[in-house]
């Protein structure tokens, strides 16, 4: 079957994308979690271990405390409370803190720090995986056991005041609840008010047992402004306030009663210097956790040290506190200062049954769990805690008690910190059987896609993909067998649970089938290269093709090879965009010196000329018979039109093609400087933090107004009438959409009107560009229909380029608008002044536009951190949150660049090269451009799996990889489908 | 001729990395605290000098080009002074381009002035001394089968790889090794150093390899 490269391109993508699932499915666990799930809770729990006679502790120990209150501060920093900060804008925290009744930790939180997961880990115990942070946005019920579900069947009354994400965590859990929600994150004043209405009232009732309060105003002051903002202490105070009405109200509840009171103050993440958060940085795990109650009165002298915990810690330590089994997948252990007040009986039981919690778990989790340094001194300490109540129950001496206790109570200590410690590691096992599948089909796919090079970039832009033969041949049915019976082994003996195997058969026998085709077409296109080159060594001497290379080819090999390997290094994930950039600005470079080398190669009438001026021995040296010679070499290799193709041009407009480079790299610069990415250079002062300020909103006004009318001027001279119209109506709505959400002044009084979420507006802009789209559509079907439709086909592919445009203007925040503008004036200044008069091929310019569209993705405040994704851009016209349109806003904002680019790239290819099969080379590179990087970093992740930043660094960027790889498969698709609209007819 | 060429080459090389290496080691004896890394303009400054230097001592002593007709003293004097401002702009061209790449554009200026000081130094003063104020020689050696001789040559080499040196220079930039040496543009002007000495190193060699293929249209 012949195949045009870009379909053949378009299928290897497609298969790429299903591999780097597989991959990905199998490269990020499923957290550790107990297989019981809390439906059937018929087992009893863990008696207390005696030796010969039978103690009398069977059932789970009662509460330690009567009410509950934690408070929860969204980023709240563990400086915040134990810092500065905290000395001067929480005197009442800081008291209790320092002198009061109260034990205080830093509990670190695992990254992803994002809200979702760390509640989840906070009331479960558990490390949720990575890919909950995906699922953050619409957080769907809690199903792992946890602290919440266990206190609703024990029967205790709780109330839950703050962030909505609870309510949808553990509906039909609390008794009362008042959700506020995240979606405005310039409102820091409302969320918070919502919450501390309630504390009057339910301060002096006492039908509750658990109260539980979110406070969110603080983490959008640090989205808003940082933590170093005069409002974090304002909202410091405030919090500081609600936290000392609280603690007066549990004491004054308390005198009545038998037991105490409980207040737990706590973070659910850090803020990062900018103010973010998501990330590992140490100022964003680390959380404060301060446990305040009646019976932690300190005696004089009694000097308490922060202690480091997890942030895991205290699902366990609560489940304790309220009497409740302990959340089954757990991994974190009891904070021991909670019940050291308690008899040394008790101490014991609490640990112990921590102690049996944790090792079941790993009884569930790891296959050889006899062998885990945890389990083995799990057994010890059981051993030895029999003793001692054996002991106990005789009744022996206080004295000789206390110090066996005391001896049990240590070892039991140890046990809990190596049994957690083995079951945190547990969360980084990896279903290698899956990631070994996908890996095997991406590195597939790339030999295939490098193997077809030559074919596929030839003059006819076809190669053949032999479909039939390999169904008859023996290596497929081979491998086929092979790869069956690895399957049949591996799941028959998979020791953990792997995703691969748990997949119906016909679907893992569809990708065993998938493989052994790519294999035979990978050995085959092998055998055929082998052939080729051997066929032609003997035919001719080595050709000449290797000098023919340009700096520009060299650099564009060197940049693609360099940024590859760079994927190696965890700082230069980090600051990826700084190697965008660079190579950005040396391509312009480059451009520049080819540009500026055909001019004046061309302008003088001759070389000659140049070295006749020249002073020096040189003048002696052109013989009249080096004449013709040196005239042809410097003209060849492709500049010899390029010159002719410069000559042509107007005086005017050679200026213009001179100073292009410039204004491109002049572009680049100032989009630096408009948003700082990365790890390092994030913290520094960037015109966008200055744009959002809420004291520069006129010049924001006018920055998005006047981007908004450049939008327009640079994409309308290609549009028909209609579609103009339609452009600046749309350009007019987003404008005031943005005025009708407060992210710039109004041009005409509103009046009192609050702020709306700009529903209408937004709604009304994207009709527009649904308009467009259409438009565009039917004119390219149109062209298709009519045989002599090349102008209608490009004007439609730019309409279908401005709609785009149209929709990225509305999703990208407004101080992002000049990125969209430079975007699409580099654009225009490339196409006309540099690629056409430079007549590059159609690989060259698929691999700048690669490179711009990377870059400006950078541009925009991307990094490869999950943190800097805008979600605001899914909330853009929806009522509510809605999966599917959400995910696929919020994805097309994040890679405007990119898409915008590889549009660009059809529309230039479609209108500007002459050459019929351009554009199926331009796919097929952008596949190919595109999959280097992704095959090698599968290959890499791989191997550094056990990387310390694995979390960190390097998952986050497969996450942008895989994404950036599914973009580029609907790219291609687009792709083809202009190639073959642009083929029928001819 | 041209083994007599390559000899000379060799020992004006050496000269060079002599002054490089002078230029490290003699500040130390003269000034307190002198370090690389920590009195870094200082020393940028004096390697600079001590590299146009050379050169001009090496433009005299040598005499690559043989000297032209019109040797007046007006003559020479203009001629030395278009030296000086084509100097100067490619101080200020590079001062540019470094600032398009990315160096700060208000803070730092002097570091930044002087690494384009340095990297003028490396490429624009050799290509003066030899090739004078003309910049369609230039383009003419720098562009492929331009050059005419084994000095031109070794211009063009030494140039690419002062270049080269300081483009690679800025990649350990990001990383986050906390040395002292990564500072903007410490790592720039170590790349660019050491590229031109390997230039200097290399472009000998590499003549003499090659100097059955090389054939100069002047010889």
């Amino acid at each position: 079957m012949r195949l045009g490269s870009g379909t053949f391109a378009a299928c290897c993508v497609a298969i790429e994308v299903l591999g780097v699932a597989i991959f990905l499915r199998g490269f990020f666990p499923a957290p550790v979690r107990s297989a019981s799930r809390t439906e059937h809770r018929a087992e009893s729990h863990a008696a207390e271990p005696a030796a010969g006679a039978v103690s009398n502790w069977t059932k789970l120990p009662p509460p330690l405390f009567r009410k509950v209150v934690i408070i929860l501060i969204d980023a709240l920093r563990d400086d915040f409370v134990f810092g500065s900060k905290g000395v001067k804008f929480m005197p009442y925290t800081t008291y209790l803190v320092e002198k009061g009744a109260a034990h205080s930790f830093v509990a670190e939180a695992k990254p992803p720090t994002v809200t979702m997961p760390r509640i989840k880990a906070l009331m479960t115990g558990s490390l949720p995986g990575f890919v909950d942070v995906i699922r953050n946005l619409n957080s769907p019920e809690l199903l792992e056991d946890n602290v919440i579900r266990q206190a609703k069947v024990a029967g205790k009354r709780m109330i839950f005041y703050g962030d909505e994400t609870w309510l949808k965590l553990f509906p039909r859990h609390f008794m009362e609840y008042d959700g506020t929600t995240s979606f405005f994150v310039s409102d820091y004043t409302e969320v918070d008010n919502n919450v501390t209405r309630h504390l009057d009232s339910v301060l002096k009732r006492d039908d509750w047992d658990v109260l539980i309060l979110h406070y969110l105003g603080l983490d959008h002051i640090g989205h808003l402004s940082g933590p170093n903002s005069p409002l974090i202490g304002h909202k410091l105070s405030e919090m500081d306030g609600a936290l000392m009405k609280i603690h007066m109200g549990l004491l004054s509840k308390e005198r009545g009663s038998l037991l105490p009171n409980l207040l737990v103050l706590c973070g659910d993440h850090g803020m990062s210097e900018t103010g973010s958060h998501g990330a590992s940085s140490t100022e964003e795990v680390s959380t404060p956790l301060v446990l305040v109650s009646s019976v932690f009165e300190r005696k004089p002298g009694d000097v308490r040290h922060r202690k480091h915990v997890q942030q895991t810690d205290l699902a366990a330590t609560l489940a304790i506190s309220l009497g409740l089994p302990i959340p089954k997948s757990s991994v974190g252990r009891l904070l021991f200062p909670v019940v050291e007040g308690k008899s040394m009986r008790e101490q014991l039981r609490f640990l112990h049954l921590n102690a049996v919690q944790l090792s079941k778990l790993l009884q569930e989790n790891v296959p050889l769990y006899e062998k885990d340094p945890g389990f083995e001194q799990f057994q010890m300490s059981e051993k030895l805690h029999k003793n001692w109540i054996q002991l106990y129950l005789e009744e022996n001496s206080s004295e000789v008690l206390l110090n066996l206790g005391t001896k049990v109570l240590r070892q039991y200590l140890d046990t809990l910190k190596t049994l957690s410690l083995s079951l945190s590691r547990q969360v980084a096992q990896y279903d290698t059987y899956s990631m070994a599948v996908g890996t095997v089909i991406v590195l597939e796919v790339f030999t295939l896609l490098l193997l077809s090079v030559p074919k596929a970039l030839g003059p006819a832009a076809e190669l053949d993909v032999p479909l039939s033969s390999p169904l008859f041949s023996l290596l497929f049915y081979l491998s086929l067998l092979v790869l069956s019976a690895v399957h049949v082994v591996v799941c028959t003996s998979a020791e953990s649970a792997c995703y691969f195997c748990s997949v119906s058969w016909l679907v893992a026998g569809g990708a065993v089938l998938l493989m052994s085709a790519l294999l035979c077409a990978v050995v085959s296109a092998l055998s055929e290269t082998a052939m080729g080159s051997s066929s032609k060594r003997v035919g001719k001497s080595p050709d000449p093709s290797s000098s023919k290379w340009s700096e520009l080819d060299v650099l564009i090999l060197l940049g693609t090879a360099g940024h590859v390997l760079s994927l190696g290094a965890s700082s230069f994930i980090e600051e990826e965009h700084q190697t965008w950039y660079f190579l950005v600005s040396t391509l312009c470079l480059a451009l520049c010196q080819e540009i500026y080398k055909n001019q004046i190669l061309g302008s003088d009438q001759d070389l000659l000329c140049g070295l006749h001026a020249e002073s020096g021995p040189l003048r002696a040296l052109p013989t009249v018979s080096s004449l013709p010679q040196g005239r042809a070499r410097l003209g060849d290799g492709g500049t010899h039109e390029a010159t002719s193709a410069l000559q042509r041009l107007g005086s005017t407009e050679r200026a213009v093609v001179l100073a292009s480079p410039w204004a491109v790299l002049a572009c680049c610069r100032l989009l630096r400087t408009l948003n700082q990415t990365g790890v390092q250079g994030a913290h520094r002062p960037d015109l966008g933090h200055w744009l959002t300020s809420s004291d520069h909103k006129a010049a924001l006004s006018v920055l998005a107004a006047l981007s908004l009318l450049a939008v327009f001027l640079l994409v309308q001279r290609r549009c028909s009438l209609l579609s103009k119209v339609a452009l600046a109506l749309g350009l007019l709505g987003i404008y005031c959409y943005r005025a009708a959400i407060g992210n710039v002044m109004s041009p005409w009084p509103r009046g009192n009107k609050a702020l709306s979420r700009g529903i209408l507006e937004a709604r009304f802009v994207y009709v527009i560009v649904f308009g467009i789209l259409f438009m565009g559509t039917k004119a390219l079907l149109r062209a298709q229909a009519a045989a002599a439709g090349d102008k209608a086909r490009t004007v439609g592919l730019w309409e279908i380029h401005s709609g785009l445009a149209l929709l990225a203007a509305l999703l990208l925040r407004p101080h992002n608008l000049p990125v969209l503008v430079c975007g699409l004036l580099v654009q225009t200044l490339m196409a006309k002044f540099i690629w056409k008069p430079l007549s590059h091929d159609a690989a060259e310019v698929t691999v700048m536009h690669y490179w711009f569209g990377q870059a400006f993705f950078y541009f925009q405040g991307n990094s490869n951190n999950i943190a800097t994704v805008d979600i605001s851009a899914g909330f853009v016209g929806l009522e509510r949150y809605m999966e599917l349109p959400a995910m696929f806003l919020t994805a097309f904002a994040t890679y405007v660049g990119p898409i915008l680019w590889a549009s660009h790239l059809v529309n230039y290819l479609s209108s500007e090269a002459s050459s019929r099969s351009a554009l199926r080379h331009a796919c097929f590179c952008y596949v190919l451009i595109c999959s280097i990087p992704v095959s090698a970093y599968v290959v890499l992740v791989t191997s550094l799996r056990y990387h310390l930043f694995i979390w960190s660094v390097f998952s986050p960027k497969l996450l942008y990889e895989g994404m950036h790889l599914l973009i580029t498969a609907a790219v291609c698709v687009f792709f083809t489908a202009v190639d073959q609209t642009k083929l029928t007819p001819s | 001729m041209k083994d007599t060429d390559i000899t000379r080459l060799v020992y004006a090389h050496l000269l060079c990395i002599f002054s490089i290496i002078l230029s490290t080691l003699l500040p130390s004896l003269f000034l307190e605290n002198f370090s690389i890394l920590e009195t870094h303009l200082t020393w940028l400054c004096i390697c600079s000098a001590f590299v146009t230097a050379v050169n001009l001592v090496l433009y005299l002593i040598v005499k690559p080009n043989a000297p032209s007709k019109r040797s007046s003293l007006s003559h020479k004097v203009a001629r030395f002074l278009k030296c000086c401002i084509y100097f100067l702009m490619s101080c200020f061209g590079f001062h540019v381009i470094f600032v398009l790449y990315g160096a700060p554009l208000i803070e730092l200026v002097l570091e930044t002035f002087l690494f384009a000081v340095t990297l003028s130094t490396f490429t624009t003063v050799p290509c003066l001394c030899l090739l004078g104020p003309n910049i369609k020689a230039w383009l003419r050696v720098f562009s492929r089968n331009g050059v005419t001789s084994v000095w031109e040559n070794s211009l063009q080499i030494t140039t690419v790889f002062s270049f080269l040196g300081s483009w690679l220079g800025a990649f350990p930039i990001p990383l986050d090794w906390e040395r002292p040496w990564q500072v903007w543009p410490i790592s720039c002007t170590l790349g660019a150093t050491f590229g031109y000495v390997a230039g200097l190193i290399i472009s000998p060699l590499w003549i003499y390899w090659n100097r059955k293929q090389l054939t100069y249209k002047n010889n």
